[in-house]
């Protein structure tokens, strides 16, 4: 948490809760996913199922998952955009109650097949906690710059990309690894101190075994 | 640096400012420019930003003509302002400015315009009023004004991390709550108050608000929200006079911080967002939901289970 999460976002109205942080929670899918969604599902947990039409929450996480940011005056207008845009919504509510009161869990298909789905909760003033990534748990809240690394359960992967990172002269403050299954599909999270180069990001998406690398910027 | 303090504890930040004898504006920015790894002055310059960006909302949210998505808002604060400048109010200058620009901010939240989350958008009016009108009642440079924000800034951080700053999670009492806590420290340092009567000014404020539920009518960031930013700003002000002469509070900040959490704990989910209870389920506030709506909000109903956007 740093000063600008209390003074901020800059946002578009009327609830960092319901839209500022469904914004987030989009736009993290979208950049996870990488290229155009043309279908998104969306289901929507606890205050977010209640009050989503209210406060636009569905307006905000469409906004998201097209790629705004929290300050785009077009956000009132994403459910007409998304339409123009080519890109189909669903939206469902759940009444899970185990989870935190503004929860949403998004899936993403693009052109080509690729998906990605998402669990995430929007804690407050605009801040999300994601606490899943196609099934697997992490943990990430977009406060510091953060690595989002999908790749196959193999040995030598996570060495590799805790190479690159070295070289590049990154500390990293945080590292959750989890996967589906033993040799399966599995996530590394890895948030960093202060910045790192786009270029990392692309090396560790040419390593073997690596599905998809996403730098998320601060 | 050393820093002898991580925002868990307001008592901490506080002694890590007498004993460095500087401001609590000046040591969180300090702080944070060595967690951020950038420099004081990017830090500065990106406040200083946030600072236009609330002026700005304070003169687009009091135009007479404003309204909110929904209809049921927005005017009002032009109204407060026209008082303001007759110089007729009843409260005196600084109360009636504040007021006005509470309501301003607000009002353009909810009219879907932009706004600085301080620290949410529910509670987006009380931190820009209280420090805007310091600055326009005492000539106060731009300067020192957007100092104030990091003090502020301090505060929201220990209550966001010991208790939370959602209405989903904690009711009223952790938003606007929070918020006009975070604006008292300013306006504190702003009139000259040391880090200690910063601290107690917290205090006053949350020990007013314990309890304040979360009831938004039709699910809408707009009844009561809007009122309760002015109320905010008014307890802000106040707790800052209380502090400012010398009154202590008898429960320190910190264990009113985690009473506050508590609180908002044991409050029954019915009054925290969800439009469930509260003066969302008045006659009047399901009146207003068909109003907006089109359709009867029901006893046994809530705003979701009447909403057809999922097409179930």
């Amino acid at each position: 948490m740093n000063v600008f999460d209390i003074i901020g976002p800059v946002m578009i109205g009327p609830s960092s809760s319901h839209t500022a942080g469904a914004v987030r929670l989009g736009l993290i899918t979208h950049c996870l996913l990488g290229k155009k969604a043309i279908e998104a599902k969306i289901t929507l947990y606890g205050s977010f199922a209640k009050t989503y039409k209210g406060h636009g929450t569905d307006k905000a996480l469409t906004a998201g998952i097209m790629g705004m940011e929290t300050d785009d005056v077009n956000i009132r207008h994403a459910i007409e955009l998304a339409k123009q845009n080519g890109l189909s919504v669903t939206l469902d509510v759940s009444e899970n109650a185990a989870l935190h009161p503004n929860t949403a869990r998004i899936c993403l298909v693009a052109e080509d097949g690729t998906s990605v789905e998402l669990l995430g909760s929007s804690i407050g003033g605009g801040s999300i906690e994601v606490t899943e990534v196609n099934y697997m748990p992490v943990f990430l809240t977009g406060e510091q710059t953060t690595l989002i690394v999908l790749h196959q359960d193999k040995p030598g992967v996570i060495a590799q990309v805790a190479d690159f990172l070295a070289e590049e002269g990154a500390n990293i403050a945080s590292f959750y690894l989890s996967r589906q299954k033993k040799g399966g599909e599995s996530v590394m999270t890895i948030e960093v101190d202060g910045t790192v180069n786009q270029n990392l990001n692309d090396k560790i998406n040419a390593l073997p075994n690596v599905i998809s690398s996403t730098l998320l910027a601060v | 640096m050393e820093f002898n303090f991580d925002y868990s504890s307001v008592a901490d930040i506080v002694k890590e400012a007498v004993r460095r004898e500087i401001l609590l504006s000046e040591l969180i920015l300090k702080q944070q420019a060595e967690q951020l790894e950038c420099s004081c002055e990017v830090l500065f310059e990106k406040m200083k930003e946030r600072y236009q960006v609330m002026k700005e909302s304070v003169r687009l949210g009091s135009d007479p003509d404003l309204r909110s998505v929904s209809g049921l808002t927005g005017g009002d604060s032009y109204k407060v302002m026209q008082r303001h400048q007759s110089g007729h109010s009843l409260v005196g200058s600084l109360f009636s400015g504040a007021m006005y620009r509470a309501l301003a901010v607000s009002e353009l939240n909810a009219a879907m315009g932009k706004i600085v989350a301080t620290p949410t958008a529910g509670s987006c009016g009380i931190l820009p009023a209280s420090v805007i009108t310091m600055q326009e009642e005492y000539e106060l440079s731009e300067e020192k004004c957007v100092m104030s924000l990091f003090t502020a800034a301090g505060v929201g951080m220990v209550i966001a991390g010991k208790a939370g700053v959602s209405g989903a999670q904690g009711g009223c009492q952790a938003e606007c709550g929070s918020a006009s806590a975070m604006a008292a420290a300013a306006i504190v340092e702003l009139a000259g108050g040391t880090a200690e009567m910063a601290a107690d000014a917290v205090a006053i404020v949350l020990k007013n608000v314990l309890g304040l539920v979360c009831d938004p009518v039709a699910g809408l960031v707009e009844i009561p929200c809007i009122k309760r930013n002015a109320s905010g700003t008014a307890t802000a002000f106040m707790a800052a006079e209380l502090a400012l002469s010398g009154v202590r509070s008898a429960i320190p900040a910190d264990e009113v911080i985690v009473a506050m959490k508590n609180v908002g704990d044991q409050m029954s989910s019915s009054l925290k967002e969800t439009a469930e209870g509260g003066l969302a389920t008045t006659p009047t506030g399901k009146n207003l939901f068909q109003q907006v709506f089109g359709t009867e909000m029901k006893d046994d109903e809530t705003v979701c289970s009447v909403c057809t956007g999922c097409g179930s």
